[in-house]
């Protein structure tokens, strides 16, 4: 199918040469961060710490926004709870990292972690077992929020909850979630969650090069997304998805099992969101029930509706860009960035409804 | 019960208290072309969503061979053999015409097929060569949101063909189209007919003539009258609730 424009109006012009172009470019840059990282500080080129941090966490969001997208501007399903699936994912690691502090902790328990001495645990729980093994923790980090997308979307999907309710539900999901892990009898560490982290694979994480190494390790997941989340919005099933986004009942009656399709496609949504968690906690070595916030959630969802829903350019460029206007308001007016995000997602909505990417397209795409 | 012959029996459907369809009885044998008519508001659609497992019936038997279709759903019975042009078209309109009826194309259709799927050789002639016979072959890779309405239509019973279905339930396939391509449509759908069965509600008396098969009237949901066109168009019942207003 060529892209040529006839009269008749095929219309769809040469998509995203230039965005194609922008999204490697960008992603080259990135992968330079950490090298210039190691440029003597005078030199015209280097880039400080807290940029290659911070751009390691606008990475991690851009996996999660690739997930939203994946679920929302592909197939419709607006979740309002990503950031528990985030949260989650982050959650399964931090467990891992507890526990590889063995005897350092405060108290020096052998095998507790500092908040379970202290709140008089005398033995791990039973579903502390086996995250002292990285391989265990980090298929959690995917399993968990797997379950439970599978779980919550085929309680909804079969029952045809769709739209504004299904958006509440997750919602609600995330926000319940958070609940429970404030409360310190769940064993997650309660308000404080999970923090002092020492090392990761053998790797102390306090070093330069641990940053760095979890820095690639992020640009290359998110790279890994990028390429699975491409695979299958080119392939027939993007085209399901796409249909069914549009008008689902047709998608019935053309034989299509459409509550399997959304439940793959919302699982598989959720697992990305799990591993972008996975990858943020030790970047950012914190984890605490404030993730699972419903703002979060929403914010998130502002990313990709800032960027371009339904295209995944867009999902990162949103990611992207939004965060760089929060780090950058927020160093000197925090207190205006919750109205700046609704400002944006209400213009974005009413001025913009494909996004920056429809701004830079100009013309109709998917 | 013999293959692909379409069953109701008393079929009854109660909306609020309000009788949409009325002890309805009705047989499309394999291969038939039925036209159905009725006055606005007769049943004709509804008697499509519950063929389709969109409604439940309140009370009767509907079956499809020996399938009882009140009580699968409306993938599974799409996948019996049962397609469905509905009266407002809906195609996708972010996809391309040739994309609409690759995604009507009989193949498995659970998500790790469709993500495996691969366009054959064989599966594009077939694409093709419903692309010709609905007329839209130049038209192939242009989005389906800038077809004309009649275009949409075609483009609608070409997706029925697609799934090369058993049974063809198209609901008033002419509506808002030009004489011209009434015409067409009547040629297609009789072509269509007499490998699979065809039924197709319509208002258009002329295009119904031109189908020249038997029709059923229909009125507040039950059958009134079954026949030829001209039995059915002399019938002084169909004539006082139809024909004469
Ligand atoms: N879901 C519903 N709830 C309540 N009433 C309904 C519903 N669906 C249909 N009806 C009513 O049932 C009656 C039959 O409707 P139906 O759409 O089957 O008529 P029709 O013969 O297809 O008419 P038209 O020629 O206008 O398409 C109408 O009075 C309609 O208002
Ligand atoms: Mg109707």
């Amino acid at each position: 199918m060529s892209a040529s424009i006839t009269l008749g109006g095929r219309l769809r012009p040469a998509p995203g040469t230039i965005l194609r172009g922008l999204l490697l470019a960008g992603l080259a840059l990135l992968a330079l961060l950490p090298v210039l990282n190691r440029l003597p500080p005078d030199a015209a080129l280097y880039v400080s710490d807290f940029v290659v941090a911070v751009s390691g966490k606008w990475i991690c969001y851009a996996i999660l926004a690739l997930a939203i997208d994946l679920a929302w501007g592909y197939a419709g399903i607006l979740s309002l709870g990503h950031g528990a699936f985030f949260a989650l994912g982050g959650y399964a690691i931090g467990m891992h990292l507890m526990r590889l502090i063995g005897p350092r902790g405060v108290y020096g328990h052998p095998v507790l972690p500092d908040f379970m001495v202290f709140l008089g645990y005398t033995e791990l729980p039973w579903y502390w077992q086996g995250f002292q093994f990285f391989p265990f923790a980090f298929a959690m980090a995917l399993i968990v929020p797997g379950v439970l997308a599978g779980v919550l979307g085929w309680l909804a999907f079969r029952s045809r909850i769709t739209g504004v309710y299904l958006s509440i539900i997750t919602q609600a999901m995330t926000y319940a979630l958070m609940l429970a892990f404030f409360r310190n009898d769940m064993g997650f560490g309660g308000n404080n969650g999970f923090t002092d982290f020492k090392e990761l694979l053998g790797m102390p994480l306090n070093t330069a090069g641990a940053r760095a190494a979890l820095f690639y390790a992020a640009l290359a997941s998110l790279g890994a997304s990028l390429l699975l989340c491409r695979h299958i919005t080119k392939s027939k099933l993007g085209r399901v998805l796409v249909a069914v986004r549009d008008a689902e009942s047709r998608v019935r009656f053309l034989g299509y099992d459409t509550t399997a399709v959304k439940l793959s496609v919302f699982v598989l949504s959720a697992m990305l969101a799990g591993l972008a968690g996975a990858l943020y906690v030790p970047l950012i070595g914190i984890i605490n029930p404030g993730e699972f916030s419903p703002g979060n959630s929403i914010e998130a969802v502002v990313w990709v509706a800032v960027g371009g829903r339904g295209t995944l350019v867009g999902a990162l460029l949103g990611a992207f860009s939004v965060n760089a206007i929060k780090t950058w308001l927020t160093s000197f007016a925090p207190d205006l960035w919750l109205f700046v995000l609704g400002g944006l997602f209400v213009a974005v909505t009413l001025l913009l409804p494909r996004g920056i990417v429809g701004l830079l397209q100009k013309g109709p795409g998917r | 019960m013999r293959d692909g012959r379409l069953y109701l029996d008393g079929v009854s459907v109660v909306f609020d208290g309000f009788r949409a369809l009325n002890n309805l009885s009705l047989i499309v044998e394999p291969g038939e072309l039925r036209a159905i008519i009725g006055p606005n508001g007769a049943g004709k659609t509804t008697m499509m969503d519950i063929i389709t497992g969109k409604t439940r019936p309140t009370a009767g038997t509907v079956s499809f061979g020996d399938r009882d279709l009140t009580r699968l759903d409306e993938a599974t019975i799409a996948n019996l053999g049962i397609g469905r042009k509905f009266q407002k078209p809906t195609v996708f309109d972010a996809l391309t015409v040739f994309e609409n009826l690759e995604l009507a194309l009989k193949a498995p259709r659970d998500p790790w097929s469709c993500l495996r799927w691969r366009l054959s050789g064989t599966a594009r002639r077939c694409i093709e060569a419903v692309l010709e016979e609905i007329g839209l072959a130049e038209r192939a890779d242009h989005r389906a949101a800038i077809l004309s309405h009649g275009q949409r239509q075609w483009l609608e019973i070409g997706m029925l063909l697609m799934q090369d279905p058993k049974l063809l339930l198209v609901d008033e396939p002419v509506a808002g189209m030009t004489d011209q391509e009434t015409e067409h449509t009547a040629a297609l759908l009789r072509r269509i007919a007499g490998s699979r069965s065809v039924v197709v509600v319509e208002h258009d008396l002329e295009f119904v003539r031109a189908l020249g098969e038997k029709v059923t009237v229909l009125c507040e949901g039950s059958v009134l009258s079954e026949g030829s066109i001209d039995h059915v168009q002399n019938d002084p019942r169909v004539v006082d609730v139809y024909l004469g207003r």
